[in-house]
């Protein structure tokens, strides 16, 4: 795990599969992005690499990993490089880490990279950081399935060093990054925010499995969290489940998404409304949350109502745009009405983070 | 929302001056910490030594830890190394040898020592400041288990007490600090240690690796926010989750206090916990209100007492100033007639609040 490009993840995911080479295990790399990095390239030195499968698209000849090729080859341990990354449409698969997927049920092991921005739960946190939307994310249940999360970390003035000389990326390439996304304070906070979640992944992996050590903490009395996330064609929408996804996940809960319609099939929506709707459930599925349509014509009482009868205890709701002429009067009515309806649950108003201005 | 970038106050245009002039004039350090021996912190940075010296730059190396692995003395052959100095039946920095050299930049592996008698200063970290202070660069490393502040916490984690440690400030004051990371499974290989039940022993070892990257996030929270202020920018990035539990005499507090101890903790967030003061408090009020801070301190909160004529305004104008990520609230008690006209605080407060989450509670 690492916060941007260049901060030395490829070199030491090579170094640690020469390691395990030099124990005697049996080694491939099964895709690697040297980037013209020529220290890196010099770890892959006695490493096997599986040829890269080469295809055509528009024109342009791409590659990628050559999974069929891995899955015969069968090593025990395949260093498979940049884990978001999104595969040239006429593979067989949409993304890398489904390819990765496929290897570690076969019973390879994998070693793999990948940057804390591309972390779905933490897409919005990091647009108000960085002022960018990423949009490779990978969910987290599937970094959740590693079995080690390992913090690659180096200074971002060291970054911005490398940066400088030309390391990183070409020269040409380096300054316009330097003016964007580089940016020292960018930098820091990405860091921090990859310190943070590593530490958490740490613990999340000490919880989980064997006998509590002295020095942890105590456990809570407080009931598990069953959260429900109300689902509409507001676009913010998409924050609240991500947020949600992330409490539920740091606090050992629940979530469940629900959208409320009239029929109870989203008949009663517009065509743009129901797609939105449609598009908001899937996501969420996305992201291993269980989804339903409720049937009700008010929906705050349709959603308190059902959140009573399957013991929900959080509520996560959009807080309503500021720009109260532009919003219709009922979205703030709504976050209201359930306020006032739920109080015997905790509710969550989920505010959107923009962007930070830099100076 | 962009920062206020008009105009700036005298106060933040000296701020920005001392920042630029700084660089020349002051020391500079940087830390590398590892959560156990044998995680490579000292390849790492001597291999940073290396790529200096390759870069023209001026290096030593002030201190080595006494048994290297192959690869760490391989690195450490094509440095200069200023020899430790015997003193008594001890070793210690040969600083005087380091300052007569006056290198640009100087290594120092293992940076929580004690200093045999007889040396001028009883630890090798203040031996550090001194080198600092004649302007020379210092690059160390360290362990988690050697930080004064976490001694307690290390041993109830290890069992092992350690007595050679480096106060939190100094690492705190380090200008970088990078943490050197790897799978538990490594160091395990690496030391033999004493017959412990896998489980417990990787247990343990997670914990530290736990404290290293949170104390390595404080240290570059603190770092973000100093850097924000010199450049005038008054908004959080909200990277450290900072949880506002917001008390009255007769609120159902506790499930807010535990609820925020448990998000407080596995968030790594800081807790505060405020109450607006009241010009008029009956006693019963007040001892309730006592009882309630007492669990917060136990939940390990920081208390705040606001003061404002209007509690929205006390809470809102405090929270937006410390960056509160999550804001927590009790479902308001009233009902009715006077909601309707006056309007009540939880919804004053889901209105005003900007950049943080409200978690509304049953009371």
């Amino acid at each position: 795990m690492g916060y941007a490009a260049g901060v030395g993840k490829t070199y030491q995911m090579l170094e640690e599969a020469q390691a395990l080479k030099a124990r005697g295990c049996d080694v491939v790399i099964g895709y690697f992005e040297p980037h013209g990095r020529k220290d890196t390239i010099a770890r892959t030195e006695g490493l096997e690499i599986i040829p890269r499968m080469k295809l055509e698209y528009r024109g342009t000849e791409f590659e990628e990993m050559n999974t069929q090729a891995v899955l015969a080859r069968h090593p025990q341990y395949c260093a498979v490089d940049e884990f978001p990354h999104t595969n040239v449409p006429g593979c067989e698969r949409l993304k890398r880490w489904e390819d990765v997927q496929l290897l570690l049920d076969a019973g390879i092991n994998v070693l793999t990279t990948m940057n804390i921005q591309h972390l779905e739960s933490l897409n919005d946190q990091v647009w108000h950081i960085a002022g960018i939307r990423v949009r490779e994310t990978i969910p987290d249940w599937v970094v959740q399935q590693a079995d080690e999360v390992v913090m690659v970390d180096l200074t971002p003035r060291a970054l911005l060093h490398r940066l400088e000389r030309g390391v990183v990326y070409g020269r040409e390439k380096a300054e316009r990054a330097l003016q964007n996304f580089f940016r020292e304070s960018t930098l820091v906070a990405l860091r921090e925010l990859a310190l943070r979640e590593t530490a958490h992944e740490v613990v999340h992996r000490t919880v989980d499995g064997g006998p509590e050590a002295e020095g942890m903490e105590a456990a809570t009395r407080l009931p598990r969290p069953k959260i429900l996330v109300l689902v509409t064609p507001d676009p913010e929408t998409a924050m609240v489940i991500r947020r949600a996804r992330r409490v539920g996940d740091f606090l050992g809960g629940e979530c469940f998404a629900v959208a409320v319609d009239a029929a109870g099939d989203l008949s009663g929506l517009s065509e743009a409304d129901r797609d939105a709707v449609e598009r908001h459930l899937n996501f969420a599925r996305n992201l291993h949350i269980e989804t339903r349509i409720v049937e009700g014509r008010e929906v705050a009482a349709a959603l308190v109502d059902f959140a009573r009868r399957n013991r929900i205890n959080q509520i996560f709701l959009a807080r309503p745009p500021e720009r109260r002429r532009l919003v219709p009067a009922f979205s703030r009515d709504l976050v209201q009405q359930i306020v006032n309806t739920a109080k015997d649950m905790q509710i969550v108003i989920v505010a959107p983070r923009e962007p930070v201005g830099q100076g | 929302m962009p920062p206020e970038r008009g105009r700036k106050s005298p106060e933040q245009l000296l701020r920005e001056v001392q920042a630029e002039e700084a660089p020349q004039s002051r020391r500079h350090l940087k830390i590398f910490l590892g959560y156990a021996s044998g995680v490579g912190k000292s390849y790492r940075m001597l291999d940073e030594a290396r790529r200096r010296r390759e870069r023209g730059q001026d290096v030593v190396v002030g201190a080595m830890q006494p048994n290297v692995p192959p690869e760490v003395e391989g690195l450490l052959r094509k440095l200069e190394v200023i020899p430790l100095k015997q003193v008594g039946s001890g070793t210690a920095m040969d600083v005087e040898a380091i300052i007569q050299r006056h290198p640009a930049v100087c290594f120092i592996d293992g940076l929580a020592y004690n200093n045999p008698p007889g040396v001028r200063h009883p630890t090798r970290w203040q031996d550090v400041e001194e080198l600092l202070k004649v302007g020379i660069k210092v690059v160390g490393s360290i362990n988690i288990q050697y930080v004064t502040e976490l001694a307690a916490q290390v041993e109830a984690i290890t069992g092992k007490r350690v007595d050679q440690t480096v106060p939190v400030a100094f690492i705190q004051s380090a200008d970088e600090i990078e943490i050197v990371d790897a799978a538990p499974q490594e160091p395990i290989e690496r030391t033999p240690e004493e017959e412990l039940n896998a489980a417990i022993r990787s247990q343990r070892l997670s914990k530290l690796r736990e404290l290293t990257l949170v104390l390595a996030a404080d240290v570059v929270d603190r770092q973000l926010n100093q850097y924000l202020e010199n450049h005038g920018v008054q908004q959080a990035y909200g990277t450290q989750e900072r949880i506002l539990v917001c008390i009255t005499p007769r609120a159902n507090a506790h499930e807010m206090i535990e609820t925020a101890r448990v998000f407080a903790q596995r968030f790594h967030a800081e807790l505060i916990v405020a109450y607006v003061r009241q010009a008029q408090i009956s006693a019963a009020d007040q001892a309730a209100l006592d009882e309630k801070l007492a669990v917060a301190r136990e939940a390990g909160a920081r208390i705040e007492i606001l003061e404002g004529e209007d509690a929205v305004d006390a809470i809102l104008d405090f929270a937006h100033s410390a960056g509160i990520t999550q804001l927590f609230i009790g479902h308001s008690q009233r009902s009715g007639a006077w909601q309707r006209v006056w309007g009540n605080p939880v919804d004053q407060l889901l209105r005003r609040s900007r950049g943080m989450d409200v978690r509304v509670f049953p009371q």
